[in-house]
């Protein structure tokens, strides 16, 4: 439990930050919460050898409503989410922010760390693809902003270029009548996912599912989009049959591995019935 | 025999005997963060140790080149095998009599076993410098399993020693195979299980650790160490290092939980004692979670068979058990020398019958070693949940509800003192009124109408019971030794001219509250308010000898030896008493706090009065001071028992099982401080749960450990633990002094059958019969699938 020598700065501004990663290439790493960065320092899993401390930048500590879309500064910890009345705008951001680990790690944790860590076991990222988020991305020589399915690559591997970093997360909120939810399956609190499903339903006028988004999470190499399935419920009108064709399609997505969380067959079990109760209660909270 | 329902104190509140739920007098440096735990300890010069261990779990080691780690700056010594062979020390006894590598020599035989040390002036520097240690194995074929490990073409792992031919550690027998062989002959109907319980770790919170100070002039060895025994390891320290005994000074200061995990002695202690003493500097160490939960006493891994034997009426005849310990690398089971299995032949548990047999063996494994009674009175625990998972399938097998085949098999209040068919005395019990007792609190007779209706629905719940009887308070030293010293204990009080009294105990306390409970009992016997009596022990120069605080003993032998010394004195009392009062000793009446003339109340003299007088003015034929000692040798164990009820939900799509009630009556005997006994049923019930729920330790083919940190290895929070429902029926221990069994342990006994009978209870209508330990939801999902 004692990491290896690393070398420290925490810079005020953001310039001072992307100035810092530029200059240290490889070498540098962002520190935001450390929830997952610390640990795996301390079990030597990664070995830094400089960290560049982001919590001094104020300005990245943010969650607000902005031209249709719910954003989350890099700073903004996961228990901000939960106290948020502005996350309350996105049903699937704000049902999967309780779920985050425990209590402990909620008050020090970001958002923006753990989509940029891309665990596939983390949950942010399931619900940044049923949503359709966007990675606000800065370097020195300028920011751009990526779509979440470009920026996870792979297991714990983003699309960011050295020298970048991440500066915050944006989810549209769709103008029509829409819901969401978040399940997670989990041993005790504090654990990652055994199973986690995001779920989104945005209705149209005459009540037929405009889009749906559900995103995957411990099932796979990365979190991942159930696209067929979602294709499968895109234009068509609601219903439990509807719903149980998705769920299966949604588990054929799904890739579970066997270990000490349990048996691969029983996961995929476990995405079809969760994205099943998750459609429900997507269409249940979009209705009201 | 008398049963009550709850104990009234005979003692005022002022004073605060038995049966008065006292604050905790130590909480108050707990919350205020002023403990003082081994890691607090830092002493001038102090040096820090680091432990390189075996990154595979069977090698034969071929070399070690520590060249580069000692020029790292600040590194003084890299201890290998080879130098502590120098001094003898490379290996070490265990409590089971086999012995144990301190650090490797030979070959390793788990992953994380001590290969080398690193003494350093910082932790990081060690830290650091164990990277920089180059270490050759030469990998051999790991055993994973005991059922491989007795396979004829199994490497033999313990090729340390001499005429060993197979990887067997041990086997035994209790009970009588004949008697019952012929109960099996003439049974109506057998019922049978088969079941592992899965190998888990006491996980302390404080993690174990030393700061070993040999004084280089004096030799005197002044060692701070996590130690639930410390009398017991000064000895041990004396026999194995060859250090005069009076020179070892062990101080076990204040301890986060130990479990049985601070029981054995650990390599750590012994490389850091012998480096202090090298080096002539203190050294501490203090493991890492990882290293507490890869290296350190495991608890059960016990694979388990069970057969009863039922006559057309459903009642048990006999009981047939077979069991394989998984036993690690090295045979070093914490418990009594006489018993290799522990006291697992309490199996036959709570229920009246003639003829038992129960057969063990062990087998070495690529494992960590260990079998420590965690929060167990040696294997009872795994022995509880076998009866008690039988006792259930038997019911459901003959279609009688479970709670009526109890009645009909308990042994009852009037065959007191019973001897069990495996030669167990039980003093004292009344497991009916305890069953009925919680059957009523849990609504047991509306939870199985529900459940009919429920099952009509297709919607799963589950009424789940384990009537436990436990042994604890080893115990009587013509039966039980650790390590040849007998199981008494050991108490000294001595009360100060003012009134206050000091209270030292060979025992030892991790947080079981005994700085409040033994105050308590000499102010039960004394009268001297328990606030006013100090409470020391775990400094082996400041207490008398003992063997420790582990199996639920403390109240059972170093509470009878408090209340035996306390007595001594109130016969001294007496007659100073009688001096003060110009009376006869024979003539005084007792009662808590003063002796008064019988027929005249009003001439009194106060217990604090006579402590004065025995400085200041005792009897010339007496000797001055009021103080004594008292070994205690109990006549018999103590048996605790009790029974939980369980109700859970259970969602057939994912097999999520929730808890929705849990009842727990027990029965302690006289309960000392009642809100003491909650919490350690409290604290027992929530790892009972962790066990059945999520907790275990696992290897994977290659031998590595998979629980090696708190993400892998469970621990329940208060969120995921249910909520208790507490009840209590009081049957005194008839030997005791004041009436008390031990407590500490009850609820991880008895409890883990009653949440894994729920949740069979629940799908027991669909044939399913079994789910090991942890009942994990996959588990329950794949047995209703497969039934």
């Amino acid at each position: 439990m004692y990491p290896p020598a690393f070398e420290y700065q925490a810079p005020d501004t953001l310039e001072g930050a992307l100035a810092a990663l530029a200059e240290l290439g490889d070498e540098g790493r962002v520190l935001a919460g450390g929830q997952s960065l610390i640990p795996m320092m301390k079990f030597h899993l990664a070995a830094p050898a400089h960290l560049v401390d982001i919590n001094r930048i104020s300005e990245l500590s943010y969650i607000r409503r902005s031209n249709g879309s719910l954003c989350i500064g890099a700073l903004a910890r996961h228990n901000d989410v939960v106290r948020s009345d502005d996350a309350k705008a996105s049903d699937v951001v704000s049902s999967a922010a309780p779920w985050i680990s425990d209590p402990l790690v909620r008050n020090r944790g970001t958002v923006c760390g753990s989509v940029a860590h891309c665990d596939p076991e983390g949950d942010w990222n399931s619900v940044m693809l049923a949503a359709r988020a966007e990675v606000m991305v800065q370097g020195s020589s300028g920011s751009r902003r990526v779509g979440i399915d470009d920026f996870i690559v792979s297991y714990f591997t983003n699309s960011l270029e050295t020298g970048e970093m991440v500066t915050g997360v944006c989810v549209p909120i769709p103008s029509g009548a829409t819901g969401g939810s978040y399940m997670k399956l989990e041993r005790k609190i504090g654990d990652y996912a055994t199973v986690g499903v995001a779920t989104q339903l945005e209705l149209a006028d005459d009540g037929s599912i405009a889009q749906a988004g559900i995103g995957l999470t411990a099932v796979n190499y990365q979190n991942t989009r159930a696209s067929a399935a979602e294709d499968m419920l895109a234009g068509e009108m609601p219903s439990d049959e509807l719903f149980a064709e998705a769920a299966a399609a949604a588990a054929s997505a799904s890739d579970p591995q066997t270990d000490v969380r349990g048996d691969a067959d029983w996961k995929r079990n476990v995405v079809a019935v969760f994205t099943r109760r998750g459609l429900a209660q997507a269409l249940a909270s979009a209705g009201s | 025999m008398q049963t009550q329902t709850h104990h009234k104190p005979c003692t005022s509140p002022e004073i605060g005997g038995v049966g008065h739920s006292l604050r905790r007098v130590e909480d108050a440096r707990f919350l205020q963060g002023a403990g003082n735990y081994v890691d607090d300890v830092n002493l001038p010069g102090m040096l820090h140790m680091a432990i390189l261990r075996s990154p595979v779990a069977h090698a034969k080691l071929v070399s070690i080149d520590s060249s580069a780690a000692m020029e790292l700056d600040g590194v003084l010594a890299v201890v290998t095998g080879e130098l502590m062979a120098q001094h003898n020390l490379a290996w070490m006894p265990t409590l089971s009599g086999d012995t144990q590598a301190v650090l490797a020599t030979d070959k390793v035989r788990y992953q994380g076993q001590e290969v080398a040390c690193v003494i350093a002036t910082d932790r990081y520097i060690a830290e650091d410098a164990l990277r920089l240690i180059d270490v050759d194995y030469e990998e051999l074929e790991p055993i994973t399993n005991p059922q491989r490990s007795l396979e004829a073409d199994a490497p033999l792992i313990r090729t340390d020693k001499e005429d060993v031919t197979d990887n067997v550690s041990f086997t035994w027998e209790a009970g009588d195979k004949d008697a019952t062989d012929a109960a099996f002959a003439k049974a109506a109907k057998v019922v049978s299980i088969e079941t592992h319980y899965p190998r888990s770790h006491p996980s302390p919170l404080e993690t174990c650790g030393i700061v070993a100070d040999v004084h280089p002039a004096t030799g005197k060895a002044t060692i701070y160490m996590t130690s639930q025994a410390p009398h017991a390891h000064r000895t041990l320290f004396a026999l194995v290092a060859g250090l005069p005994e009076q020179n070892i000074r062990i101080i076990s200061p204040d301890i986060g939980g130990g479990f049985g995990n601070k029981v054995p002695i650990y390599p750590g202690y012994v490389v850091a004692t012998a480096a202090s003493l090298l080096i002539g500097l203190p050294v501490k160490w203090v493991e890492s979670r990882t290293e507490n939960l890869i290296s350190t006493g495991f608890g059960r891994d016990y694979y388990m068979t069970g057969s009863l034997a039922l006559d057309d009426n459903g009642r048990i005849l006999g009981l047939r058990t077979d069991l394989l310990a998984d036993q690690g690398a090295f045979y070093s089971d914490a418990q009594p020398t006489k018993f290799r299995a522990g006291l697992f032949h309490i199996v036959t548990g709570s229920y009246d019958f003639d003829a038992a047999h129960v057969t063990a063996k062990g087998a070495f494994t690529n494992k960590a070693p260990g079998g420590v009674a965690y929060r167990c009175s040696f294997r009872v625990t795994e022995a509880s949940y076998l009866i008690e998972r039988l006792i259930q399938n038997a019911a459901n097998e003959i279609g009688m509800d479970p709670a009526e085949f109890r009645r009909m098999n308990f042994i009852q209040p009037e065959q007191f003192p019973y001897t069990s068919p495996t030669g167990f005395v039980y003093d004292s019990g009344d497991y009916e009124t305890a069953m009925q007792m919680a059957m009523d609190m849990v609504g047991y007779d509306e939870l199985r109408a529900e459940q009919a209706a429920a099952r009509e629905e297709g919607r799963l719940m589950g009424i789940g019971m384990a009537s436990f009887t436990e042994v604890v308070g080893a115990g009587p030293a013509h039966t039980y030794d650790i390590a040849g010293l007998k199981m008494f204990d050991s108490a000294e009080l001595r009360v100060h001219p003012t009134g206050k009294a000091i209270l030292k105990l060979g025992v030892k306390t991790q947080g079981q509250g005994h700085e409040t409970t033994f105050a308590q009992i000499v102010a039960e016997e004394l009268g001297i308010p328990a606030t006013d009596i100090a409470v020391m022990h775990g400094d082996t120069d400041n207490t008398p000898y003992g063997l420790g605080t582990y199996a639920s003993r403390s109240t059972p032998v170093g509470g009878g030896a408090t209340a035996m010394v306390a007595r001594k004195l109130r016969d001294k009392a007496r007659k100073i008493a009688a001096h003060l009062l110009e009376a006869s000793p024979e003539d005084l009446d007792w009662e808590p706090g003063k002796f008064s003339v019988k027929g005249s109340p009003d001439s009194s003299v106060s217990i604090q009065d006579i402590a004065f007088a025995a400085y200041t003015n005792h009897p010339e034929d007496e000797e001055a001071g009021l103080e004594g000692v008292h070994y205690y040798n109990p006549p018999n164990m103590t048996y605790p028992f009790g029974t939980y009820i369980v109700v859970v939900d259970l969602d057939p799509d994912t097999g999520v099982w929730t808890v929705r009630r849990m009842v727990a009556v027990d029965d302690c005997g006289v309960r000392i401080n009642p809100m003491i006994v909650d919490g350690q049923i409290h604290g027992g019930l929530t790892e009972g749960f962790a066990k059945a729920n999520m907790q275990w330790i696992t290897f994977d083919e290659d031998g590595n450990c998979i629980g090696s940190n708190f993400m892998d290895y469970l621990v329940p929070t208060a969120w995921e633990t249910p909520r208790f429902e507490l009840g209590e029926t009081v049957t005194p221990s008839p030997h005791h002094p004041i009436g008390a069994k031990g407590v500490g342990e009850s609820a991880t006994v008895g409890s883990p059958a009653a949440f894994v009978n729920a949740v069979i209870d629940a799908l027991a209508h669909l044939g399913v019969t079994n789910i090991d330990m942890p009942v994990l939801p996959d588990r329950v999902w794949k047995a209703i699938h497969n039934a």
